[in-house]
């Protein structure tokens, strides 16, 4: 069954087409990675899925909600959908804590007691529950991009979207974020995550899109598509990244 | 010294009344102020319109115009009335709302736009955005400016004595000219409002280590 469907997706920003005529299926508990050069179109894409973009052109059904309609409620879409940005965004003027409990609390109604508990439990699972009345700014960035995730997963979500989670952090921190990643991804969340690790791409994905100018090029199994390529600009970007 | 012994009861009565007038006009001030900086950011030209006219007639008019103007000219309509005091308070939060409002907006523009992001993708309203996540954090920011907004309003407020206000500037014309010592008595005068100011600086430079950005 298909949780994201994307029909002839289309954006702009005034004059410049940035993703045109994007189509795909994501399916239920797959992990899809999205490569790419810079400047392809593979974030505006990504804040397509949720609409932190308006959407220009095209079909986007997420969680059976069609969030091209203007009537939609893009609010209770949102909630089953969790993001997570490469410059983490946490809310500096909330504790670690408040973080992870201000959605459940304010959005999901869900009483302060209970919130509390279920952040404490993945704060643990990210490793960082001694952290809990610490605030952001005490946090190394590895530490960061757990806590966002943690928040993002507060809310229950069906679905997790990634933009390039560990672009941002020094290399001894990038493994403790894959490794919350992968963990995710083994107990079948449905996750898009648009990356530079092309290992993790490899070991976790279900499938790889290669972007490139606003379309998508190529898309196969990682394996396929990394050893086998089958279009020139797909293997002009594998030869510089590998 | 007996003459400042004897004068220092009514210029005390006059600070109350600045103070009065200052709170209220003050409070007053930041709800327009806000209430103003959310038209001029929101995503509707009509509103964007109101703030700007507002902002730029206040910014572009005198204190003591836009004084008389509430007070001998609104006066003199047949169906609005109020006391000197009202109009004085009317004033001040007029004035400072002006002024708030661009103070405010610019600390909402200096939110990263990322803090907005992270809050609707977690299925926030633009409205609980604003509340829980903005405001909070460009509040934090403007403080020093909105002390220093709020100095200047005080100090304003001593044009209030010309429309009859008997507060601390009007208390010290009545004791200057009965006791004729002009000296003592503005001396005395400018020293309170100094330490008034003072202390507002001291409580503002409190809230800023209170809510310092972690
Ligand atoms: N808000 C915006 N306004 C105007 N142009 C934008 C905006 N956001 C992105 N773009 C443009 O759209 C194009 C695609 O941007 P996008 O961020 O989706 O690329 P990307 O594939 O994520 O690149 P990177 O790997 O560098 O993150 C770029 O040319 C970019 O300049
Ligand atoms: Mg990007």
């Amino acid at each position: 069954m298909s949780v994201i469907q994307v029909k002839n997706l289309r954006k702009s920003f005034g004059q410049l087409e940035v993703l045109k005529d994007i189509n795909v299926e994501i399916k239920e508990k797959e992990v899809v990675c999205v490569i790419g050069p810079s400047g392809s179109g593979k974030s505006t894409f990504l804040r397509c899925l949720n609409r932190l973009e308006e959407i220009s052109g095209g079909q986007v059904i997420v969680n059976n909600h069609d969030i091209t309609d203007p009537k939609i409620n893009i609010n209770t879409v949102r909630q089953e959908v969790g993001m997570v940005f490469q410059s983490f965004n946490l809310f500096p003027h909330k504790t670690v804590l408040e973080n992870v409990t201000l959605a459940p609390i304010k959005v999901l109604g869900m009483g302060k007691e209970e919130a509390e508990k279920t952040a404490l439990e993945l704060l643990t699972k990210v490793g960082l529950k001694e952290k809990a009345n610490g605030y952001p700014g005490e946090l190394s960035g590895g530490q960061k991009q757990r806590v966002a995730i943690a928040r993002a997963l507060a809310m229950n979500p069906k679905i997790m979207l990634f933009d390039e989670p560990t672009s941002a952090l020094d290399p001894e921190m990038v493994g403790d974020v894959l490794e919350v990643m992968k963990d995710l991804a083994r107990e079948g969340m449905t996750m898009v995550v648009v990356t530079h690790e092309m290992g993790f791409a490899r070991e976790v994905g279900d499938r790889v899109i290669f972007m490139d100018g606003g379309f998508i090029v190529e898309e196969n199994l990682p394996d396929e598509l990394f050893s086998n390529p089958q279009h020139e600009r797909t293997k002009a970007f594998l030869s510089k990244v590998l | 010294m007996e003459t400042i012994v004897a004068a220092l009861p009514y210029l005390l009565k006059g600070l109350q009344v600045t103070l009065y007038i200052f709170v209220i006009a003050v409070i007053l001030g930041f709800i327009i102020g806000t209430v103003i900086a959310l038209f001029r950011l929101a995503p509707i030209k009509i509103l964007n319109w109101i703030a700007k006219i507002y902002i730029d007639a206040i910014r572009g008019t005198p204190f003591l115009v836009q004084l008389f103007f509430i007070y001998f000219g609104l006066n003199s309509l047949s169906w609005i009335s109020f006391n000197s005091t009202t109009a004085g308070i009317i004033t001040v939060a007029i004035n400072a709302g002006a002024y708030f409002a661009e103070i405010i907006r610019a600390g909402i523009q200096s939110i990263d736009r990322g803090q907005t992001e992270a809050a609707r993708s977690l299925g926030l309203t633009g409205s609980q955005n604003m509340r829980f996540i903005v405001l909070p954090q460009a509040f934090r920011r403007m403080l020093p400016t909105i002390t220093n907004q709020s100095i200047i309003s005080l100090k304003d407020t001593s044009l209030l004595s010309i429309i009859g206000i008997a507060d601390l500037t009007q208390q010290g014309e009545i004791q200057a000219s009965a006791t004729f010592e002009s000296f003592k008595i503005w001396l005395i005068v400018g020293i309170i409002y100094f330490i008034v100011i003072y202390l507002l600086t001291i409580l503002a430079n409190f809230l800023e280590r209170r809510f310092q950005l972690r």
